[in-house]
């Protein structure tokens, strides 16, 4: 009895882990697959972008000491820096062969990240947690905190939603993703649209990088594992599909934290064996939904007719 | 042709245009012009350039050759929303509509633009749904979800938030019902009226030149018949010669 209450509580605090973790993810996908959809560019540079937004915000932390105002200026700043760079890089290519985009933004993202460590070092960074409030989940002491970037995330992704949905540039970026040609020809300027989203996705990233620091510290190639994982929710979710990479994101990260506590079949040493994942080896449940995503419903698991 | 047209300032006009679409030679030398609230009949049978045409004024194909003016301006190479700014709307064969725009969300990627008052936006959406009362009626509902005829209706509708100058209508009565026809012929009447010049692809002859003030007539890429469109009907051996009805 007192294993089965265990493993209860061990499964809501995953539950609680995996939701967290989802919502960032969710964040950093929503950038990701916006400028997918409207754009058809998949941008490798994501996750360099998130990483650029967790250093601006070290720099604002230490000279401020606030982190809000670190979270505001940094996604400001990286949303300048996305638009910049969209117009320097990707504007140019507009109609060409979908692999420039690919190797531009791969060229991007090395750029960004070997700059960062240069200017950083290799030592990785930390922005302490904003509040240290804790609560009691079983015999865990839960930070708030965790909690607080969970609400903030689906704030986020929640009033992007509302953009999309009732403002004038939002009803563009829509009309612009359905028919780029028609938006054209009703007098809405594509190429501005392309480069507002382009600049709201990084800022997305970026916000999402200072919102998960405190969780990790900050390092040149923090960008990395949360883009690959991006990446994967963003097809699983149906590419280009909002709501779909948000409910792909919080299943990805559930059922990576249910497999450190529920064993699954391997086979070990020849034998069949039943054990649980290591968090670290964990990420290899994402790559298999991945697989079976793609073999089974390539168009994505959550996505809508179009 | 009649003198008016003849002495009038144009609000478009195409001179000798060639346009290609890869290594195809589309538009071999296309001259054309529309004034200032004519409606103009473009005709001739399947891929001879009528669309094409359409498309190049628009600035969705670029010439490669020739020059386009739009109230005495070049507009040859301007992207398509400066054109559209300029007075230009462009209502496609296939209607693309936006589907998974609500027809209000549709006709908002109109009128929703810089300098145009909340008064002026109600009085523009109020124009287009006494107009088109089913639009109204359906203002909440996915575009996709509009039958064809509904579908040309909100075509039409959008292209006209934005107030333009002349509207490029393609193929307006493609597939639909004779019902349909009468009313896409009255909404044309409806703009001429309202002193809208419109440069219309039809496959329609009949309606063609009865909505008309002049004609083009196009073969294998190039103008070949231009006339007053009351100077010709059906029967007439230039649209025997050009159009085989």
């Amino acid at each position: 009895m007192d294993a089965l209450a265990h493993f209860f509580q061990l499964l809501v605090i995953q539950t609680v882990n995996g939701v967290v973790t989802g919502m960032i993810l969710a964040l950093v996908a929503s950038g990701l697959t916006l400028i997918f959809g409207i754009m058809d560019v998949v941008n490798f540079a994501h996750g360099e972008l998130f990483m650029l937004g967790a250093y601006i915000g070290v720099i604002v932390m230490a000279t401020t000491g606030n982190f809000w105002l670190a979270l505001i200026v940094s996604s400001l700043t990286v949303a300048v820096l996305g638009a910049a760079l969209q117009i320097a890089t990707l504007r140019p290519l507009i109609g060409r062969d979908p692999l420039n985009t690919i190797l531009a933004t791969f060229g991007i993202s090395l750029v960004l990240q070997n700059y960062a460590l240069w200017q950083f070092g290799p030592v990785a960074r930390k922005i302490p947690e904003p509040m240290n409030a804790y609560f009691n989940l079983f015999y865990l002491q839960y930070p708030w905190y965790r909690i607080v970037v969970a609400v903030l995330s689906a704030a986020i992704i929640g009033g992007f939603w509302l953009f999309l949905k009732h403002s004038k540039f939002g009803v563009w970026i829509r009309a612009t993703t359905q028919d780029r040609v028609m938006a054209q020809a009703m007098g809405i300027p594509v190429p501005l649209v392309y480069t507002g989203v382009f600049a709201l996705g990084a800022a997305m990233a970026a916000a999402s990088g200072v919102l998960f620091a405190p969780l990790t510290g900050v390092d040149h190639s923090m960008g990395l594992d949360w883009v690959l994982k991006a990446f994967i929710v963003v097809v699983v979710g149906g590419m280009g599909n909002l709501g779909g990479s948000v409910l792909a994101a919080i299943f990805i990260s559930l059922i990576e934290a249910y497999a450190t506590i529920i064993p699954i079949p391997l086979i070990h040493g020849g034998a069949l064996t039943w054990q649980e994942l290591a968090p670290s080896q964990a990420v290899i449940v994402s790559f298999v939904v991945l697989i079976l995503t793609l073999l089974f419903r390539p168009t994505g698991l959550f996505a809508t007719p179009k | 042709m009649s003198a008016t047209a003849e002495n009038a300032k144009p609000l478009v006009l195409v001179e000798d245009v060639h346009t290609y679409y890869g290594k195809s030679h589309i538009l071999h030398g296309v001259s054309l012009k529309v004034c200032a609230g004519e409606v103009i009949g473009l005709l001739g049978r399947n891929g001879v350039g009528k669309s094409t045409t359409l498309k190049t004024v628009m600035g969705l194909v670029q010439p490669s050759a020739g020059k386009v003016m739009f109230e005495d301006l070049p507009i040859t190479g301007l992207p398509p929303h400066k054109l559209a700014r300029l007075g230009i709307a462009y209502v496609p064969e296939d209607r693309r509509i936006f589907r998974l725009l609500t027809v209000m969300e549709n006709l908002r990627t109109g009128f929703d633009r810089h300098g145009v008052t909340e008064a002026r936006k109600q009085e523009l959406l109020d124009k287009a749904f006494a107009y088109f009362p089913v639009l109204a009626e359906r203002r909440n509902q996915p575009g996709g979800t509009l039958s064809g005829g509904e579908q040309q209706m909100l075509a039409i509708a959008r292209a006209m938030m934005l107030e333009p100058k002349i509207i490029l209508l393609d193929e307006p009565t493609e597939g639909l019902m004779p019902r349909m026809v009468s009313q896409i012929s009255r909404i044309i009447e409806v703009l001429h009226n309202d002193g809208v010049a419109i440069l219309l692809v039809e496959q329609n002859v009949p309606l063609t030149l009865e909505a008309s003030q002049r004609v083009y007539i196009m073969e294998k890429g190039a103008v070949r018949h231009q006339c007053a469109a009351s100077e010709i009907d059906v029967h007439h051996p230039v649209i025997k010669q050009y159009l085989g009805v």
